[in-house]
This record gives C-alpha cells, sequence and structure tokens, in this order.
C-alpha cells in the first residue's frame, strides 16, 4: 500500500474513532479492508482509496471505521478485573448505596457484548444480596455490526468456550442449532447503544462503575486524555473505573488516580472510595 | 511440576494436546481408553486428567464414575474434551463429577481458558 492510501484511510479512522493506526498496522488494513473493498466490487485498498477520495462517502467512512474498530473481546476476559468487581467493588456499592438501591454500570467499547454480560451474570450470581435493587447495565459500541450481534446474545463453540466457567454455560445458555443464546433473562439486563467516545458523553448519565479495557491503548495521548476527562466528569465521586492491563490514568490524566491493592481500578482524586472498599 | 494425564483413543489429539499442555509445564502421561487411565490413576493420581468420552474398552464417563468413587479418586481436576457437544452430556458430565468441560475441536486459547478457570495454571 502507498503512503498516500495509507494516510487517506488511516485518517478516516482517526477521526471518527480516534483509533491511530501506525504504518507497522497495514497487515490489520488489510486484512479488514480488503473484504470490505470486495463487496463494493473493488480489488485492492489502491481502488478503495481512490473511490473515497471520488465519492467523499460517508457510509463509506462508515464502513471502513467500522471494519477497523471491531475487536476481539471474551467472556470474564482475565478474570482478575471480575473478581475485584465481586470482592471489593460490589460490597462498597451496595453498602453505600443501601437506601436509594440503584446502581448504573457502563460497559464502554463492548464488542460483541460478552463483558456486559459476564457482569450481568456475575450480578445474577450474587441476586441473593441485591433483592430490591434497580441495576443499569449499559453496553455501547461505536459499531452497529457488533452491537447486532451483541444483543442477539448468540455466541458460537468456541466463543463460550472461551473464558466462560462450564457451570455459567449450564445455566444460562441455551443451544441453538450450532450457536448457544445467552438467556433471555440476561440479555433483558443489559441496554446496548451506539456510542462515539469522542463524542459528548454527558446524556449518558452518571455512572458507579465503568469498564474501558483495552480501549485506550488504540488512541493517541491527547485522545486518551480527553476520554478519561469526559469519563471522569460522568462517574460516581466513590465510582471505579476498570482500565485494560496496560493502560493507565498516570501521567495522563490526574482527576483519576489508581486503587492501591486492586489492579487496573481507577477512581476520582476528590473521592476515592475505595480505600474505604478496604 | 503439576501432571496431567491425557486419555483419548485417538493419537493425533494425544500428541495435540501434549504439545500444548508441555508448554504449559505439565507434566504428561497418555492413556488410550478408560482402562488404561484407571491403571495409571491407581499407580499414582495426576493433577489433572483431559478427558475424552467415546472410547473403547471404557468410556469416559464410566470412568469417572469409577475414579470418583476411588481413594485418592476426588482429587484429580477431570476436564472434558470430547466431540459431545450437547446440553444433555454437558450435564451428565458435571454431575458425574467433571470439573469443567471442552467441546471439540479446541485449540490452545480454549485449554489455556479451561486450566485457568479450575486454578491449574
Amino acid at each position: 500500500m502507498n503512503s498516500q492510501d495509507f494516510q487517506l484511510l488511516s485518517g478516516v479512522v482517526r477521526d471518527r474513532s480516534g483509533l491511530v493506526l501506525t504504518e507497522d498496522k497495514i497487515y490489520l488494513l488489510e486484512s479488514r479492508l480488503v473484504p470490505l473493498a470486495r463487496q463494493r466490487g473493488l480489488n485492492t485498498l489502491a481502488d478503495l482509496a481512490n473511490e473515497l477520495r471520488r465519492s467523499n462517502d460517508a457510509k463509506l467512512k462508515d464502513d471502513i471505521t467500522e471494519a477497523m474498530t471491531t475487536n476481539e473481546t471474551f467472556f470474564f476476559r482475565d478474570n482478575k478485573p471480575f473478581d475485584i468487581f465481586k470482592q471489593s467493588i460490589l460490597p462498597h456499592l451496595l453498602e453505600t448505596r443501601s437506601s436509594r438501591k440503584t446502581l448504573r454500570i457502563w460497559n464502554a467499547a463492548c464488542s460483541t457484548g460478552q463483558e456486559p454480560y459476564s457482569v450481568a451474570m456475575l450480578l445474577k450470581e450474587e441476586a441473593a444480596k441485591m433483592a430490591g435493587w434497580r441495576v443499569e447495565i449499559l453496553a455501547t459500541d461505536i459499531s452497529n455490526e457488533v452491537l447486532e450481534k451483541a444483543k442477539s446474545g448468540l455466541y458460537s463453540q468456541f466463543e463460550v468456550q472461551r473464558g466462560l466457567p462450564i457451570q455459567l454455560l449450564i445455566k444460562y445458555f441455551q443451544q441453538m442449532g450450532e450457536m448457544w443464546q445467552i438467556d433471555s433473562s440476561i440479555r433483558a439486563m443489559v441496554k446496548f447503544q451506539n456510542v462515539n467516545l469522542l463524542e459528548s458523553l454527558n446524556m449518558l448519565g452518571s455512572f458507579d462503575v465503568i469498564f474501558c479495557r483495552n480501549v485506550l491503548i488504540y488512541f493517541d495521548h491527547e485522545t486518551k486524555a480527553k476520554v478519561l476527562s469526559k469519563m471522569h466528569k460522568i462517574m460516581a465521586n466513590d465510582g471505579a473505573l476498570f482500565l485494560g492491563g496496560a493502560e493507565t490514568v498516570l501521567g495522563i490524566c490526574d482527576e483519576l488516580n489508581p486503587v492501591s491493592g486492586l489492579k487496573g481500578v481507577y477512581t476520582p482524586a476528590t473521592g476515592g472510595v475505595l480505600a474505604a472498599a478496604g | 511440576m503439576a501432571s496431567c494425564l491425557i486419555v483419548d483413543d485417538s493419537k493425533v489429539v494425544r500428541m495435540v494436546a501434549r504439545r500444548i499442555l508441555e508448554d504449559l509445564k505439565f507434566e504428561i502421561r497418555e492413556a488410550e481408553d478408560g482402562k488404561h487411565a484407571m491403571d495409571s490413576c491407581l499407580g499414582g493420581m495426576p493433577d489433572v486428567i483431559l478427558l475424552d468420552w467415546n472410547m473403547p474398552v471404557m468410556n469416559g464417563i464410566e470412568f469417572l464414575r469409577q475414579l470418583r468413587n476411588t481413594e485418592g479418586g476426588e482429587a484429580p481436576v477431570v476436564i472434558f474434551c470430547t466431540t459431545e457437544n450437547d446440553m444433555a452430556h454437558i450435564r451428565e458430565a458435571i454431575s458425574a463429577g467433571a470439573n469443567e468441560y471442552i467441546m471439540k475441536p479446541f485449540d490452545r486459547a480454549i485449554i489455556e481458558a479451561k486450566f485457568s478457570q479450575v486454578g491449574v495454571l
């Protein structure tokens, strides 16, 4: 791929999603965008780039962005954050919100839904402690295609075997031919919505917990800082933000602090519950 | 070093599983059916058993029931690994005392995920 074409295509993706593609990611562009080019009757990425210059078509730009921002995910990815949520964060929230009995959780960049459904199953397993509670799980992504898949709750045999304990498969899934579908009671706990993290997040309301794992790594420094600052604004003062293992707020956003002893968890610098949660 | 007994009547499957599990630092033993697996266990219980269902002589579920009724046989972590991929078989395996269940075909990612879930990785 020549440099101008790379600049054009990666520029579209960057403007629309914040995702930064460096030249070492050319292979990724090729593997994701060649199928898209073919769908439009074009043979190569050079043809696709020319088509984009000619038409400046917004739908084409959306399709390119969507193809590049779809990322792999699986149930209970990395395990540890879910243990921390269950053992440290949830007990704190149940205690401090016991009078209003509501919880709002946001999975930013949820991809095909495994993370919000993992949270939903985890909460369902804790149902005995949560009688009378109203829990809202909002799951968002920039790609409509992954959101449609997420809503359907249908997963392949391969997908249900990565991270999902067999007991939970037995309890919360039904076999549908070659696929497995997560139970409607779990699906009903999660609301899916298209949200671009580069745009305003204020309309989403305020959250007690935000999961935004393995998203910031794809952004440049400035975009990371903006997204973190916007998330901070819609977090409860004693709320928890979960980032991925290779991500941090340090040196990027001083409104948030890491929580000591809870790896990957960040909380507002002015609030900071989690010290209290012990 | 933790030990893993791979029980499968297919030599190819045993070889593939062995490669993955040796990379994960398991000491490997192999058996080609439930009967040989039982003999191997009586000589010393492994830490983990990766268990096929359909095998001649003694199948996986018969082996598992016998194992769990043997002295010391409650200790090994048993992970089924079979082409049987319907809920009825999965439930039967779990109620017979299996700890996890892998539906074939499997790959390295699935083995790693399942082994770490049951706490042996």
